[in-house]
C-alpha cells in the first residue's frame, strides 16, 4: 500500500459511477423462470449430480415451502417473487473448460474489464481466483500448484464430482440445511460457488479468491462455499462481488460455510460490491447471505468484510467458537448511499473455555440511506473465561440518513469478560473545513477522513484487497456529504 | 499582500464584522488584538473561507485575486494558511499523509509534479526539528491524542511544511506554556521573510514578546479602531480594553 497514494485515488474518481455496470454479450444457457421440484430436479441433472444431493436439495425445497421470510431485519423492500425468478443460468460452453486457453474470450475479456486478469494472476501475483460468473464457475486458477500441497481449490460443482466425501461430510454442518428462510432456499437451488479444503498442517501460500458475477438478467444468484482448514493448516480467503447495473431488483442468497479444524486459522475477506441501485433508489440486488464458520479447539477464523453494494444487505459472519481457546474476530465497513439498506453484523456465540472474540464495526450511512449495525454475542455455561470485545462506530454523512445499532448480549456464565463500545457522529464540517484550508478539495478530504475512520477494519484486509477497498469507499461517498 | 475593504459578515442573522480595513504588505507582521466577542476568530475564519459565515458587503484583495470569490481549498492553495484556534482531530489518517496530500494537491493546482516521497520525508524532518516536534507525531493521527500544546506546534509544523504567503495565526498561544510558546514563536520567527507576512490573533501582548509585530491594530465590535506599533499592545496590557471602549462607545 505504500506506494498507493492519494494522487492514484483521485484518478480513480474520475471514473465516479459504478463502473462494473456492463453486462457482458454472452450466450447463456437460462431456464425457464419459477421454482418447483422439477427445476430443483432439472438444476441437479444439468450438473450430473448424486442423487444425495439432489435429496438434499428437495429437502430443503420442502422445507423451505413451509417457511415465511424473515421480517425482523430494519430493512424494507419488496419481497421477490419466487416464481418470476430463472434459477439457473450458465454462459453457454460447447465443453467443459480443460484449460485456460479454452475460456472464451468474451469471458475473458469480462474479467479483464473488473480488473482480474488471470493469465498475469498466474504468472505474476501469487493469487489463485475461482471465477464464479452467474451460477457457474468459469475457471480456476492454479490449480495444479495448489494440487501439490494438497490443496483442493475449485468450484463447488467439481468438488461434487471429485471430492464427494468432503463436501457431504461438511456441507451443512454449519449453516443446517433449514437454519434460515434464505439458507434453506439456497440449500433446494445453489448452482454453484467454491470448495477449499486445506490439508493438515499446510499453510496456503497464496491467496485464495473467488470472484461472484451475476451477469445474465431475471436470474438469481446462489452460491454456495464451503471452506474448511485440517488440523494446523492456514488459509486466506478472498471474495469479491459485482454485478451489472439493472433497474430490476436481482436476488443473491449464498451460503458460506467455514470449518476450522483444531489450531487451524482462516482468515475470510469479502469486498462485495454488487450493483447498489440507482440515485433514486431504482434496481440494485438484495444480498441475503448466511455466513458462518466454526472453530474446533485452539483455532480462529477472521471475518472482514468491507460491504459497498447491494440496494439491501442482510448478512451476519459468524462464529461458533466451539474448541477451547478458539478465536472469533469480526471486521466490518458497512457503506450505504442514496437508498441503500444494510443490516448486518455478527454472532460469537461462545460454548469453549477461554473461547475470545472480537468485533469491530464500523457503519457509514449517507444520502437517504438505513444502515444498522446487528450483533449477538452470546455466553454459554460452558464457556468458562470466555472474553468479547466489541466496539461500533456509526459516521453519518447527511441528516437524511439513519445509523442503527442492535447489540444483543447474552451471558450464562459469570466468568466471562463482555465490553462494548459505540460511537456515533456525523462527519465534521470542522475535518472538512480543515482539510480545505490545506488545500485539499472536498472529495479528497472525504476520501481521507472515511478511509481513517475504517482504517482498523482495512488493515486486515491483505494489501491488494485494501487498496481496492478505499477507492471503493471514495467511491461510493462521492458527492455525499449534506 | 492582502488589502481588506469595508468588510461586513454575519452569522446567523448577527452582524460581526462591520467595515473592516486592513492592509498587510509582504515581509510584515500584524497583531490583531481586542476584547472578547470583538470578532477576530471571526476576521480569521472569514479569510479562510469557512462558509457559515455571510460576506454582506466589502472586498478582499489577496496577491491580486478578489479572495472572496475563490473556494477555501484555492485560498489555501493561493498561499493563505490560518493556524486554527482549536486544531481538528482526524483519526486514522497520518499526519504525514494528511500533509502530503495537502502539499500534492497545492503542487497539482499550481502545475507541479507530485513531491517524491523521499523529498517529502526530508522536508519533513527539517520542519519538524524547527517546532521540536517528536518526529513520531508525524506519524500518528492528524492531531488525535495530541496535548493542547502538541497540537499548536503541530500547526506551525503544518505551516512551515506548506509555506504560506500568508499565515493567519489564530490565538496559537491559547493554552500554552512558556516553553511551548517559545518553540512556537521561534517556528513563526524563522519562516519569517521579505516575501510573506503573518496576521497574529491575540488576546495577550506576552506572545508579541517572541513574535514582534510591525503593527498591532485593536478590533473592537467588528471594526478595527485603533491602530500602533508595538507599544500598543503594551499598553492595552497595562490599561485592558476599557479605555478603547470608552472611546468608541456607538461603533
Amino acid at each position: 500500500m505504500a506506494n498507493y497514494t492519494e494522487e492514484n485515488l483521485a484518478h480513480e474518481l474520475e471514473n465516479q459511477e459504478y463502473k462494473f455496470g456492463f453486462v457482458t454479450p454472452i450466450d447463456a444457457d437460462t431456464i425457464p423462470i419459477g421454482l418447483s421440484e422439477d427445476v430443483i430436479r432439472l438444476i441437479s441433472s444439468k450438473k450430473e449430480e448424486p442423487l444425495w444431493l439432489l435429496e438434499h436439495r428437495l429437502h430443503a425445497y420442502n422445507v423451505w415451502k413451509t417457511m415465511e421470510e424473515p421480517n425482523w431485519a430494519h430493512v424494507k423492500y419488496k419481497k421477490p417473487d419466487f416464481q418470476s425468478i430463472a434459477y439457473y443460468s450458465a454462459p453457454k460452453q460447447s465443453k467443459k473448460y480443460e484449460s485456460w486457453d479454452d475460456v472464451d474470450p468474451e469471458m475473458k475479456a469480462t474479467m479483464a474489464k473488473l480488473g482480474i486478469s488471470m493469465e498475469e494472476q498466474q504468472r505474476l501475483t501469487g493469487v489463485a481466483v475461482d471465477f464464479v460468473m452467474d451460477s457457474v464457475s468459469v475457471a480456476t486458477s492454479f490449480k495444479e500448484k495448489l494440487g501439490e500441497l494438497g490443496i483442493i481449490f475449485c468450484s463447488f460443482s467439481e468438488a461434487v464430482q471429485n471430492h464427494p466425501d468432503l463436501v457431504r461430510k461438511y456441507m451443512g454442518t454449519v449453516v443446517p440445511t433449514t437454519d434460515n428462510f434464505y439458507a434453506a432456499l439456497n440449500n433446494a437451488v445453489f448452482t454453484d460457488g467454491s470448495f477449499c479444503y486445506i490439508p493438515k498442517g499446510v499453510r496456503c501460500p497464496m491467496e485464495l479468491s473467488t470472484y461472484f458475477r451475476i451477469n445474465a438478467g431475471g436470474t438469481g444468484q446462489f452460491e454456495r462455499t464451503l471452506v474448511v482448514a485440517d488440523e494446523g493448516s492456514y488459509v486466506s480467503y478472498l471474495e469479491g462481488c459485482t454485478a451489472p447495473q439493472r433497474d430490476e431488483n436481482q436476488l443473491h442468497a449464498a451460503v458460506v460455510e467455514l470449518i476450522a479444524l483444531d489450531n487451524a486459522e482462516i482468515k475470510y475477506s469479502t469486498v462485495q460490491n454488487w450493483y447498489p441501485g440507482d440515485k433514486n433508489g431504482l434496481g440494485g440486488i438484495f444480498n441475503f447471505v448466511t455466513k458462518r464458520g466454526i472453530c474446533h479447539t485452539n483455532s480462529k477464523i477472521s471475518w472482514t468484510q468491507v460491504e459497498t453494494g447491494s440496494a439491501v444487505t442482510w448478512k451476519y459472519p459468524s462464529c461458533i467458537l466451539k474448541g477451547d481457546h478458539s478465536i472469533g474476530e469480526f471486521y466490518s465497513v458497512a457503506v450505504t448511499n442514496n437508498y441503500q439498506q444494510a443490516d448486518t453484523g455478527t454472532k460469537m456465540i461462545h460454548l469453549g473455555k477461554n473461547t475470545k472474540s472480537t468485533i469491530i464495526s464500523k457503519g457509514i450511512s449517507a444520502g437517504k440511506s438505513q444502515n444498522s449495525y446487528r450483533g449477538l454475542v452470546q455466553i454459554h455455561k460452558s464457556a468458562k473465561n470466555a472474553r468479547n470485545f466489541s466496539q461500533c462506530d456509526s459516521l453519518l454523512m447527511s441528516s437524511e440518513c439513519g445509523a442503527h445499532t442492535f447489540p444483543y448480549i447474552e451471558c450464562k456464565n459469570s466468568t466471562a469478560k463482555i465490553e462494548h463500545e459505540a460511537t456515533t457522529s456525523k462527519i465534521g464540517e470542522d475535518q472538512l473545513f480543515y482539510c480545505k484550508q490545506r488545500g485539499i478539495g472536498e472529495e479528497k478530504a472525504i476520501g481521507l477522513i472515511v478511509n481513517g475512520y475504517c482504517k482498523e477494519v482495512l488493515n486486515q484486509l491483505p494489501m491488494e484487497f485494501a487498496v481496492e477497498a478505499q477507492k471503493l469507499l471514495t467511491i461510493s461517498l462521492e458527492g455525499s456529504v449534506g | 499582500m492582502i488589502t481588506i475593504k469595508n468588510l461586513h459578515a454575519n452569522i446567523d442573522g448577527k452582524e460581526i464584522l462591520r467595515g473592516l480595513n486592513l492592509t498587510v504588505k509582504a515581509g510584515e507582521v500584524h497583531a490583531i488584538m481586542g476584547p472578547n466577542g470583538a470578532g477576530k476568530s471571526t476576521l480569521a475564519s472569514v479569510l479562510a473561507g469557512r462558509d457559515e459565515y455571510v460576506i454582506t458587503e466589502g472586498e478582499v484583495e489577496f496577491q491580486g485575486l478578489d479572495l472572496l470569490s475563490l473556494s477555501t481549498e484555492d485560498r489555501a492553495r493561493e498561499g493563505l494558511f490560518l493556524a486554527f484556534q482549536y486544531p481538528v482531530e482526524i483519526p486514522g489518517v497520518s499526519n504525514v499523509n494528511f500533509l502530503r496530500t495537502a502539499i500534492n494537491e497545492i503542487r497539482a493546482y499550481k502545475g507541479q509534479e507530485s513531491l517524491s516521497a523521499k523529498d517529502f520525508m526530508s522536508l519533513v524532518r527539517e520542519k519538524s526539528a524547527l517546532v521540536e516536534l517528536d518526529s513520531k507525531l508525524a506519524s500518528r493521527s492528524v492531531n488525535e491524542g495530541f496535548s493542547g500544546g502538541e497540537k499548536k506546534r503541530n500547526e506551525i509544523f503544518q505551516m512551515a511544511m506548506l509555506a504560506p504567503k500568508l499565515a493567519i495565526l489564530d490565538e496559537t498561544d491559547s493554552g500554552l506554556d512558556i516553553d511551548a510558546l517559545r518553540i512556537v514563536a521561534k517556528g513563526v520567527n524563522q519562516l519569517k521573510s521579505p516575501d510573506n507576512a503573518a496576521i497574529v490573533i491575540t488576546h495577550y501582548q506576552r506572545l508579541l514578546d517572541y513574535i514582534v509585530p510591525d503593527f498591532v491594530h485593536v478590533l473592537y465590535k467588528g471594526q478595527i479602531v485603533k491602530t500602533g506599533g508595538k507599544e500598543l499592545a503594551l499598553e492595552l496590557e497595562e490599561k485592558g480594553y476599557d479605555w478603547i471602549k470608552e472611546a468608541h462607545p456607538t461603533v
